[in-house]
Order: C-alpha cells, then sequence, then structure tokens
C-alpha cells in the first residue's frame, strides 16, 4: 500500500502512532513525516513520549513484548513492520545514541563495521560455513576511512576508541551510521548533550552537511536555539499528545517553549508566597555534585525556613543530582549550611545526623530493603543514626522489637499505608504504599530539613494526590521544610511556594509557581537569559 | 495445579528432591531391616558436629559475600588452636576449650584481612574464596612440615614434620558428645554437643537482632540502601567475614574433637563444599539465610549420607566409596543449582 | 574537527620500555626466576631437564590451548573443560577394552569423544549462560559435579548396572574400574610413535622456519590485518631463529644428553596446528564474534550477535579440544588414574596459562606455550629443590601445589580487582 499525501514523497512517515502500557496510555496519535534530506526537530519535556517513540521505530523488545503499537510506520511508502534493531537497520534507520554505543578496546575500523565486517572465503569456511570466513581489514579499512572523511575526521582508522576524546567518540557513532549503504533516516538522540561548544558547532555542520546529501534527519533535543538553527520543520510532543508540527520559518523560540510547557487545562497553582520575613534554612553555595548523568556544576541557591521549595527541570539536567549530593551519596564540593552550621558533605552518616532526610527517587534500589518488612524499613535509619529503638545492655545492643513495631503501627496508621501489617514484606506493596514506607522512615528521623525526589513517579493517580497531601500537611502542620525534586512540572507548581529550574549543572532561575508557561518552558531549556538577558532571580 | 506449582516454587525443587529421596531411602533401610536407632544417632552426632561450620555460611551470606568457600582460613587457624592445646600438653575439657579460645582471635585477624581482600573484588568473591581457601591449605601444608611443634603425639616418629592425622583419644575425644548424653528408645543423643552447637546459633542469633547485627543484614541485602543510611558497607562486610572465619575456626575444633582426629595437610581443601551445599539444602540462597537453614540444612544432609550408605551396602556390594560419591554429586549439585538462581547475574 | 590531531600514544625511552614490560608481565618474569632458581637447586643436568619439559610440553600443550576461546569470548577461565577430559578418559577407557590398538585407536577414541564432549560443552554453556558473572566458580562446581557422576559411573556402575566383562580392567569384584589403567599395549604412544625425531634435528628445523616466517612477515606484513612491513619484532623472531639452530648445531657435536631426546613430530604437529587454527579463527567472522561478545555483550546483543548462542559455541569448541588434548596426554602418558587423573587437568591447565601472562579477559597463544614451560619446570625441579635446600621432598611437593592454587588466586584477585575498578570508572564517566 503506497502512501503519498499532498503528493510528496516521504521516506519516513509514522502515522497515528500509539502505545499502551498495561492500561496505561503513553502515546496516542503522533504523526510524524520526513522527507528525503529534511532535519526534523523533535521536542518535549520529560515523559512527553519522545524515548517511546523511537523505541517504537527501532522495534525495540520492549515494545512488541508488551502488546506492540498502534498505527502504522512507512518507509519510502511501504508499510514495514520493524521487529528488532537490526531490522531497523536493515530497512535504513539508524541512531545516533546518547551514551555511546562503542567499544573501547576495538579500533575504530572495528567499531564502525561491527558485526557488518566485510570477509572473504577461506579454507575454513568452505568446510564449517560461511561463519568462518576471514575477515577482510584491508576493505574494512578503507570504507572506515571513507566514512571519517566525509565527516572531516583527521585520526587513524586503526586507532583504539578507548582515550579518544568524547567528541570523536560522538563522531564515530556518526561514521558507523554513515557507513551503512542503505541509510535513509538517522536520528540524533540529544548529540550535544556531551560536546563542547565547539564541537557542538561542529556537529550540527555535520548534520546539514548529512542531510544535504540526501539522508533525512529526526533530531531530537532540548536545545531550543540549535533547533533553530538546523531543522527545517519541528514536531513538539506533549504528554503524549502530538501538539504541533510546524516549518521552522513559523516559530520562534517562545513559541517552541510555550508548546512545550504550555496546557489547555491549567492546573492549581500554588500561590506565590513572599520570603521577606523568614529566616534562611539552608545555604547552598558553588556545590558541585559528580553524579552521573545529572551533574550539577556550580549552584547557588538559599532555601528558607517552613517553605516548600520545588526544583525542575529535564532529565539529565542535574537536577536529581542537587539532593543526591547534599545528602553524601555522590561526590560533591562546595558549601551548604544548615541553621548556619557547615553541612559535611561526602558523608550519609553525617549529613543524616545534622538533620537532613532523604526520600530517594530510586525507591526499589536505594529507598527499600524490598525483602524486608515494613517496620524494620521504618526503623533501621532512624536506628543506626539515632540509635532509636535499641536496647543496651552494657557494650551490647539488642533490637527493641516491641518499640519498633509500635512505631510501625503508628507511621501505618498515619500516613494510611495499606498493608496486610507491619511484618508485611514491603515487595509486596504497591508503590505508592512503598512511597509512603520511605516517607514514614525518613520522619522518624525527625529531619531538619527533608529531600524528597520524584515523590510520586511511578504511582497511580488517586496515590499521587495522597503522597502530595501528606508532604503539604507536614509543611503546613509541622512547618518542615521540604525540597521536592519532580520531572512533573505539573505536581510541583501544584504545591511549592517557589520552583528552582536546574539546567545543564546551573540554576537557571527560580519562578513563583504562577509564573507563565513560557517562563518555565523557556528555563527549562536553558533560553530563558538568552532570551530575557536578566540577571538570575534567587528570590521569586 | 497451580497451587500445586506456587509451593513447589517456594520450597525448591532440589530441596523436595533432597526430602523425597531421604524419605525413600528411610522406607528401604526400614525394609532392609537396617535398625533405624543407630542411624539417628549417626545423624545427630553428625549434624552437631558439622553444624557450627553449616553456621560459618550464615554471616558471609548475609553480609553480602555469598558464599563463603574461603572457611578453609578459619579452619586452619581452629586446627592450630587444636594443635597448641596438644602442645601444652593439655586434657580433657581443659583442652577443647584452650583449643577454642586459641583459635578465636587467630581466626578474628586471619578474617580481618580475608575481609580486606574481599571488599577488593566485589562480585568474584565466591571464586576468589575458593582459590584462597585452596591455597591457604597449601601453604600450610607446608606450614605444618615446618612449624616448631615439638609434641611427640603430633610428629612423625621418623622424619620432619606433623602428622597426617593426629588421634585425640585419651585427650578430649568425644568429650563433648559424650557429655549429658543419655539414651532414648535406642537412640544416644550426643547433649553436649547439640548443646554447644545450640548455644552457637543462639549466639549468631542474638548478633544478628543487634545494632551491628541489622546493620550488616541491611548492608549485606542493598549496599545502596545501606550507603544511604549512613552505615559503612565495607566495614559490615569485614564484620561478617570475621565472625564467618572465626565460627569455622570454633567448628573445625567440634568437628575434630567428635571425630577424634585432627587431620592436617589437604584434608580442609574441600570442606567448604559440603558446608555450603548444607546451608543450601536447608533453604538458604546466596543472598539470605537465617539459623532455621543451617539446622535444617546440616540435618538432611548428614542424614542423607548416614543412611544412604547402609543401604546401598545392602543392595549393591563394594560400595565403600559410595557415600563419597553420593557427597561429591549432592552437594555439587545443589551448589549449581543455586547458581543458576541468582537471574542472569546482570 | 581540529587539524593534524595525531592520536598515538608518547614515545617512551628505553628505560621506561623495559620497566613496563617488567610490570605487565610480572607474574612470568617472576616465575621464571623462580624456575632458575629451582633448576640450579635440583641437581638436574640441563640435558635430562630438558627431556622432561619436552615431554611434559608435547603432553600437556593442547589443552592449555583449549582454554584461550572462552576467555576471548569472555567467559573466563574454563574450569570445566574437565567435562572434555572425562570423556577422553571413558573413550579411552572402551577403545582399549574392545582392544583396538595404534592409530586406529585413537581414530576410534576421537569418534567417541568428539560427540560425546560436544554435548557437554552445550550443557556447560547453558550453565553458564544461566550463571553469567559468575562462570569461573560455576566451571570449578560443574567439574567436581561431573567427577561426582564420572565416580558413580565408572566405579559404582559399571560391571553392575552396566555390562563391562574385562578382567584386565575391572577391580576383582567385579565392579567398578580398577584405579590405574596401563595402555601399554593398546594406545601408548599411539600418536608419539608415529614419528620421531631427534631434538636437535627438530629444534633445527624449528629454527629455520622461524628464521623464513621471520622474514616474509617483515617483507610483507599483514596486509588483511592492516598491519604494515617492517616490524621490528620480526627481526627478533628470524634472530632468535638463527641462534636456536646454531645451537643445536653446536650440542650435536657435542657428548651432551641432549643428543638422545626424541622429539615425537605428528604430536609436535598436531599442537603447532592446533596454534595456527587459534590464530586463523580469531580472524574470522566467528573469532570476531566471540571477541565482540568478550567486550561488550550488550552491545554484541543490539548489533544483532546472539551472545548466548556465540558462548555456547565457544564451550562446545573448547570442550571438544580439551577432550582431543587429553587423549593425546593419555596416550603419552601411558598409564593413567583412573578416578584421578582429570581432576588436576583443569586447574593445572589454568594455572600453566595463567603463569604464561595470561589473565582472566587475555589470553593469547605465547601464554599458553610458555606457561606450560615453566609450569612444568616447576613441576619437575621443585621437589626436588625442595629435597636439597631442606631435606624434604614433600616440602617441594607442596610448594609446588601452594604455587599453583597461588598463581590462580592472585590472578584472579588481580582481574576482579581491576574490574571492580573499571566498573567504578565506567559509572562516573557517563
Amino acid at each position: 500500500m503506497k502512501a503519498e499525501h499532498n503528493n510528496e514523497h516521504y521516506v519516513l512517515d509514522m502515522r497515528d502512532i500509539g502505545k499502551e502500557y498495561y492500561g496505561t496510555r503513553v502515546l496516542s496519535g503522533i504523526n510524524i513525516s520526513l522527507k528525503p534530506g529534511e532535519i526534523h526537530g523533535v521536542l518535549g519535556e520529560n515523559g512527553a513520549g519522545k524515548s517511546t517513540l523511537m523505541n517504537i521505530l527501532f522495534g525495540m523488545s520492549v515494545i512488541h513484548n508488551t502488546g506492540g503499537f498502534d498505527g502504522k510506520v512507512f518507509v519510502d511508502g511501504e508499510e514495514t513492520f520493524i521487529k528488532s534493531p537490526v531490522e531497523a537497520m536493515y530497512k535504513g534507520i539508524g541512531m545516533v545514541h546518547q551514551e555511546f554505543m562503542l567499544i573501547p578496546g576495538y579500533s575504530i575500523t572495528e567499531n564502525i563495521k561491527l558485526n557488518r565486517e566485510i570477509t572473504t572465503p577461506g579454507i575454513l569456511s568452505r568446510v564449517a560455513g560461511k561463519k568462518l570466513e576471514t575477515l577482510n581489514m584491508e576493505e574494512m579499512n578503507k570504507d572506515a576511512r571513507k566514512a571519517l572523511d566525509k565527516l572531516g575526521m583527521n585520526v587513524e582508522e586503526w586507532v583504539k576508541v578507548a582515550g579518544l576524546p568524547v567528541s570523536y567518540m560522538q563522531f564515530v557513532e556518526i561514521a558507523r551510521e554513515l557507513d551503512k549503504e542503505n541509510l535513509k533516516v538517522l536520528v540524533f538522540d540529544e548529540p550535544t548533550a556531551v560536546l563542547t561548544e565547539s564541537d557542538a558547532d561542529k556537529l550540527l555542520e555535520s548534520m546539514r552537511m548529512i542531510a544535504d546529501s540526501g539522508i533525512a534527519i529526526l533530531f531530537i533535543t532540548h536545545r531550543l536555539d540549535e533547533v533553530k538553527r538546523v531543522a527545517d520543520r519541528i514536531t513538539v510532543l506533549r504528554d503524549g499528545q502530538h501538539v504541533a508540527t510546524k516549518n521552522i520559518e513559523d516559530t520562534d523560540v517562545f513559541d517552541m517553549a510555550n508548546l512545550m510547557v504550555g496546557r489547555e487545562i491549567k492546573m492549581d497553582s500554588a500561590k506565590s508566597v513572599s520570603n521577606e520575613d523568614k529566616a534562611v534554612k539552608m545555604e547552598i553555595k558553588n556545590l558541585y555534585v559528580d553524579m552521573p548523568g545529572e551533574v550539577i556544576r556550580g549552584v547557588d541557591l538559599d532555601i528558607y525556613e517552613g517553605e516548600i521549595l520545588g526544583v525542575g527541570g529535564l532529565a539529565g539536567q542535574g537536577k536529581i543530582g542537587l539532593a543526591n549530593g547534599i545528602m553524601g551519596l555522590y561526590n560533591s564540593e562546595g558549601t551548604v549550611r544548615l541553621d548556619g552550621k557547615e553541612v559535611v558533605l561526602n558523608n550519609p552518616e553525617k549529613a543524616l545526623k545534622q538533620g537532613l532526610a532523604f526520600v530517594s527517587e530510586d525507591r526499589r534500589g536505594i529507598g527499600l530493603l524490598l525483602d524486608n518488612s515494613i517496620e524494620l524499613n521504618i526503623a533501621v535509619t532512624a536506628m543506626q543514626i539515632k540509635e532509636q529503638f535499641i536496647r543496651r545492655i552494657g557494650p551490647f545492643t539488642q533490637t527493641d522489637n516491641k518499640k519498633i513495631r509500635d512505631h510501625a503501627l503508628k507511621m501505618i496508621k498515619e500516613l494510611d499505608i495499606r498493608c496486610t501489617g507491619p511484618q508485611q514484606i514491603t515487595r509486596r506493596l504497591s508503590g505508592g504504599n512503598q512511597q509512603k514506607v520511605c516517607i514514614a522512615r525518613a520522619l522518624t528521623l525527625n529531619p531538619k530539613v527533608l529531600f524528597v525526589s520524584e515523590p510520586t513517579r511511578g504511582i497511580d493517580v488517586g496515590a499521587k494526590k495522597l503522597v502530595l497531601d501528606t508532604l503539604l500537611q507536614l509543611n503546613k502542620e509541622y512547618g518542615m521544610t521540604i525540597i521536592m525534586t519532580s520531572s512533573e512540572l505539573a505536581e510541583l507548581r501544584m504545591i511549592s511556594h517557589r520552583i528552582a529550574i536546574i539546567n545543564e549543572g546551573k540554576l537557571e532561575g527560580v519562578l513563583p509557581p504562577d509564573a507563565s508557561d513560557v517562563d518555565f518552558g523557556l528555563m527549562m531549556s536553558g533560553e530563558y537569559h538568552k532570551v530575557k538577558g536578566e540577571e538570575v532571580k534567587t528570590d521569586g | 495445579m497451580d497451587k500445586v506449582k506456587v509451593m513447589v516454587n517456594r520450597f525448591g525443587l532440589p530441596r523436595i528432591i533432597i526430602v523425597a529421596f531421604l524419605l525413600s531411602l528411610l522406607v528401604m533401610a526400614v525394609m532392609l531391616e537396617i535398625p533405624l536407632n543407630n542411624l539417628i544417632s549417626d545423624a545427630l552426632v553428625r549434624t552437631g558436629m558439622n553444624g557450627i561450620l553449616v553456621l560459618a555460611m550464615v554471616p558471609g551470606i548475609l553480609a553480602g559475600i555469598g558464599l563463603n568457600f574461603g572457611i578453609p582460613i578459619g579452619i586452619v587457624c581452629g586446627l592450630l588452636g587444636g594443635l597448641i592445646a596438644i602442645e601444652l600438653d593439655l586434657y580433657g575439657f581443659q583442652a577443647l576449650f584452650t583449643a577454642v579460645a586459641i583459635s578465636i582471635p587467630l581466626s578474628l585477624v586471619a578474617g580481618y584481612f580475608y575481609g580486606l581482600l574481599l571488599n577488593r573484588v566485589k562480585g568474584s568473591e565466591m571464586t576468589i574464596a575458593t582459590y584462597v581457601g585452596f591455597s591457604i591449605v597449601s601453604l600450610m601444608s607446608i606450614g605444618w612440615l615446618v612449624l616448631p611443634f615439638t609434641s611427640e603425639d603430633m610428629r612423625w616418629p621418623i622424619g620432619t614434620g606433623l602428622r597426617t592425622t593426629i588421634t585425640l583419644q585419651g585427650r578430649y575425644e568425644r568429650i563433648l558428645n559424650q557429655w549429658g548424653s543419655f539414651d532414648l528408645f535406642g537412640v544416644t543423643i550426643p547433649t553436649g554437643l547439640l548443646l554447644f552447637m545450640l548455644f552457637s546459633c543462639l549466639l549468631v542469633w542474638l548478633f544478628l537482632r543487634s545494632k551491628t547485627g541489622v546493620a550488616m543484614i541491611a548492608a549485606g541485602d542493598s549496599p545502596k540502601f545501606a550507603t544511604a543510611s549512613g552505615i559503612n558497607v565495607n566495614r559490615m562486610r569485614i564484620v561478617g567475614t570475621m565472625l564467618s572465619t572465626a565460627l569455622s575456626a570454633v567448628g573445625i575444633v567440634i568437628y575434630s574433637q567428635s571425630f577424634g582426629f585432627i587431620q592436617l595437610y589437604q584434608a580442609p581443601m574441600f570442606m567448604s563444599f559440603a558446608a555450603v551445599a548444607a546451608v543450601l539444602i536447608g533453604g538458604a540462597s546466596i543472598k539470605k539465610a537465617n539459623i532455621a537453614n543451617v539446622l535444617i540444612g546440616a540435618f538432611l544432609f548428614q542424614s542423607l549420607l548416614v543412611v544412604s550408605l547402609p543401604v546401598a551396602n545392602k543392595i549393591l556390594e563394594d560400595v565403600s566409596s559410595l557415600a563419597e560419591i553420593a557427597r561429591i554429586v549432592i552437594s555439587n549439585g545443589i551448589i549449581l543449582y543455586a547458581l543458576t538462581q541468582i537471574g542472569g547475574g546482570e | 574537527m581540529d587539524d593534524n590531531i595525531k592520536i598515538t600514544p608518547p614515545e617512551l625511552s628505553m628505560g621506561q620500555k623495559i620497566k613496563k614490560t617488567l610490570t605487565h608481565n610480572m607474574v612470568t618474569v617472576f616465575f621464571i626466576v623462580l624456575c632458575i632458581i629451582g633448576f640450579y637447586y635440583s641437581g638436574l643436568t640441563f640435558g635430562f631437564l630438558l627431556n622432561d619439559i619436552v615431554t611434559r610440553m608435547v603432553r600437556n600443550s593442547f589443552l592449555v590451548l583449549a582454554l584461550l576461546l572462552p576467555v576471548m569470548a569472555g567467559m573466563g577461565l574454563n574450569f570445566a573443560i574437565v567435562l572434555g577430559a572425562m570423556c577422553a578418559q571413558a573413550a579411552v577407557i572402551f577403545v582399549t577394552h574392545w582392544g583396538i590398538v595404534g592409530l586406529p585407536g585413537i581414530g576410534v577414541t576421537i569418534l567417541l569423544t568428539t560427540p560425546l564432549s560436544m554435548l557437554l560443552g552445550y550443557l556447560t554453556g547453558l550453565l553458564f549462560n544461566k550463571a553469567k558473572g559468575q562462570e569461573m566458580i560455576g566451571g570449578m562446581i560443574l567439574g567436581f559435579f561431573s567427577n561426582g557422576i564420572y565416580q558413580l559411573i565408572f566405579l559404582i556402575l559399571i560391571g553392575a548396572v552396566i555390562p563391562f566383562n574385562n578382567e584386565t580392567l575391572v577391580l576383582s569384584s567385579g565392579v567398578g574400574l580398577r584405579t590405574t589403567i596401563d595402555l601399554a599395549d593398546g594406545l601408548k604412544y599411539a600418536i608419539d610413535d608415529f614419528w620421531r625425531l631427534p631434538f636437535t634435528t627438530a629444534g633445527m628445523g624449528f629454527g629455520a622456519l622461524m628464521l623464513v616466517h621471520g622474514i616474509i612477515r617483515y617483507i610483507k606484513g599483514i596486509p588483511s590485518l592492516g598491519h604494515k612491513p617492517g616490524n621490528k619484532k620480526y627481526i627478533l623472531s628470524s634472530v632468535t631463529g638463527v641462534a636456536l639452530a646454531g645451537w643445536l648445531y653446536y650440542i650435536k657435536g657435542t657428548e651432551s644428553f641432549i643428543n638422545f631426546i626424541k622429539v615425537p613430530m605428528l604430536t609436535a604437529i598436531l599442537i603447532g596446528l592446533m596454534c595456527v587454527f587459534t590464530t586463523y579463527f580469531i580472524r574470522t567472522k566467528l573469532g570476531q564474534d566471540f571477541r565482540t561478545v568478550g567486550q561488550d555483550r550488550h552491545i554484541a546483543d543490539v548489533s544483532g550477535i546472539h551472545s548466548d548462542k556465540t558462548r555456547l559455541t565457544a564451550m562446545i569448541m573448547s570442550t571438544v579440544f580439551a577432550s582431543w588434548g587429553h587423549v593425546i596426554f593419555l596416550q603419552n602418558l601411558g598409564t593413567f588414574s583412573t578416578y584421578g587423573s582429570h581432576e588436576q587437568i583443569g586447574f593445572y591447565s589454568v594455572a600453566a596459562l595463567l603463569i604464561g601472562g595470561a589473565s582472566v579477559t587475555n589470553a593469547k597463544i605465547s601464554h599458553a606455550l610458555l606457561g606450560t614451560l615453566l609450569f612444568h619446570t616447576l613441576f619437575i625441579v621443585s621437589p626436588l629443590a625442595g629435597r636439597n635446600l631442606f631435606g624434604d621432598a614433600q616440602l617441594g611437593e607442596y610448594f609446588r601445589v601452594f604455587v599453583a592454587y597461588g598463581v590462580i588466586g592472585v590472578s584472579l584477585v588481580m582481574h576482579a580487582w581491576r574490574k571492580q575498578l573499571e566498573n567504578k570508572r565506567r559509572l562516573s564517566q557517563q
């Protein structure tokens, strides 16, 4: 079934794409079409659906093992059914990944030709089959050289990839795709994320050059200025839905930011609050955090007593690193003061002892002892840090199981944790209830400041509200200072007093929850200052 | 049918096979008119004498270092304790308790260094443990030849070095087994031995309920969680290793007194495999273990060995090595099963 | 792109190069020193030692070579080659029972053992795929387990459940095989005897080969690998070849014992073929797949290589080669311990490979051959040295065992330590 609309020939046409995971719809009605030689930007916040869309395009098992997808994909007008990344490659679709798929111990040639090696028949192959043909390194080196030359790379093709600078590795990734003869569509996933500005420029130039040779490019990014520079058209996704597709001439940075963030139905946002009379509870100065994937590169921020500070930003930009760094889970540098006293960094024990508590975004990995009881999970940290729930008999200790049980029952009641009893194994609880156990453990420590990361991730809608209400209640009734990190801007706007946006590891700015969608969109894409040219406001 | 499947999964297929095997052997024993009371007495003794060695597995598993194939390190310390007791020409309970008292500090120190090593090889602890164990046994084989022990009871009459097996007859052979022992329906209960074993289990149980014990369990269950709770995971792993090593040292002293001989040179080489297999049969896994696993596993494993020999003897003819072969097949088989249950290793 | 960036490592001074080579090959250097000391104190003449070494190298090299493929495929040290050895022993037992001798006997042995070891290799591979990350301990335990099954079959069931009527092989009770089996009138030296050359002649021939090979490679390079001509290491190998030939020519004129050493040529050629095959194999598509799976299993999978299937293939090949190697071993040894011969094969071969400088992730033919040489030299001299130094041959024995276990232990520790550091580094680079 040939498909051409408007008499145009599309090299890739994804029509009415949708995806449902066990009842939860994550994508619906997505339409993207690419002409040969077109650079098409794909924009969207976290959770907008970009990765899911790419997983569908590349036939990843996570899609067809969970019920497949809705809609149709056409390559060069023919309907195609791609069931694996290798099939995608046969159809001429290539991907330059964010995390390089390169083998450091192999040469550039070997990486470029991975599983597509050129072979010549030899003695063994006549006996034992095609797999025993000898590699023809000469021919492979020649092909690799061609691909490298196309990109203007001046490095020898037989050099090992380990030890190459990051930008070179990025280009080797691209060279690998270019070497594929039938390449029609090349997807770039946040390609400039790890590059310096000058390298990013070179990359965008290469992109233009590749497109000019007839290959269509899907450019996934959040950097609006880059999109403006090289793209021909853009598509914006939001909450799994197709928001708009525009020619680049018909839009600008403001427009794109607004499309990314704005919603028709406004959700309740908290009223912005003035912080003039409030004491500074925590001072963060020049904080650097080395958390893989969420690096912080110098943040200055003041947090006021009794406020709920929201921390937002796009994935990988660093917002998660903030709490993790201060709590000592990753290498950090800088100065953090709590109530005027300096907080010891790189030491989780000290951080906890000084009055900080953390509900981690990694609920199952860091937040819980999955094969242990609810009561133990709630009590264990306080037991170790504050010697609670323990009876001392000389130099020996024994856990006070009665106290642990009583406390657990109290927490179960207060936080409404749905379970069969305090001895139930936490692995069996639903996501929302697991989250409450984590919160209960943090509260048992009676912290001065509570960090909560991604509090409602993976929780169904009903439980989401409960968790957020619990946090609100803690703040209102007990005046607890809460720092809440979340990928969902909407929930930040619902309960925070102020919202700090982290971009590229730095504080882009602080906005009141009722600031405009455009402002939020610009901040999250890092365009705010470039566009507004204003000083960073740190007190809303 | 589904419920049966769930129960089978929960209980573990190999365990079911072993229990079934044991029961069928018992039935055959009865049919072949083999006196059960002797078998049970034997089984009790062997459970008691192996029990503490099996118990040594628990702190290691809980602390996250996996199955401690390196208990030969502790065993060697325990052997040294026993030898020193004889060198000091001690007898009876004095000898036994001196042996225990000496081996404990020795093994704690050895366990500390062993723990440091294991912290450097996270993810490969079991492989390393096996080879460190083998190396130490081989090294000490040289040691037994060279160490300056003088007691006539221990040295070769002609030539250098200690004997391969040193008899404890007249000193503390089976002294613990016989203490307070009594007969019940024809079965001899080795009271002292069982009490000592249960007492050791009690000590470990109390430790697991202390602040450090809980921290150790957390560190083994989820190192990330433990670190985030301010627990020093590396230190907890060393604590578990030290405890495991000390228990294996005490364990071999008790084992030797029950066996009646101190066995040197290559003897300790494969002792870890029996202990590992026992705790796995008792229901433990590479990541989780408790005291019940120890008691059940030691009893099941030893009973299997005790019952299979006379039964096989009656059926087949010359089967003196059958017990040994059965031990090899069963113990390694269950360890293999446990390895495949780690789940992809990713 | 930045113009004119040359990504080449900085040139090291000669002193730095020597230091780097020494530290890289610390274990091997240590063992060379140990062997020299051991030889000195053993009281053996060089001729006697050389004779023993030649015999042992011919006997054991093939087995050690069988370990190379799994290392390439990222499965570490294959302690389960014991299974291949057991297949070989089973085959040899039956062939001896049926009374087939000489080369035809070997032929039947190979025919029997190959499919059996393919099956066992496949099962081993399945186990390893289920226990990823714990292959080495899995292999060790599998070896012990299979040993138990082997004993069950040959000690308990043979004669009783499996009909086996052979008085020379079976114990007097009628059940179970004797503890030693003598191949004297059967397969002993079946391959070796085919063609024996004096060591001096064979050595000179080999030296000549090295010279020719070195010259050709120096002139032509290896174009298919992209290696350019003019590689200095071929000068070194040519010169070594000439030196070897020259020295042996000199020896011919003396009364040295070396003149009486004979090399079983067919066996040596078989080992040579195995080396050639391994080298050739690495340069094939399948060999490259092995390497890719060994380097990064995830990337291999995403690129369309079936990593599980590739690993299975590696295990099957390794087990089959091990069984062939053990046949060579048995026919050279002549008598073997029915229940003990194969047990140590696994860990002796691994120890030899490691002593030669291999690691858990990197093993070459040179490691295998050099390691076999050093390991067995130590094997020969330590009991004697122990007796002369300490008055106790037993001590020398234990020392030898300790060294073998210790080498494996140290090597494993270093590998695991490096792996831990690498994982940490990889996390912080993402």
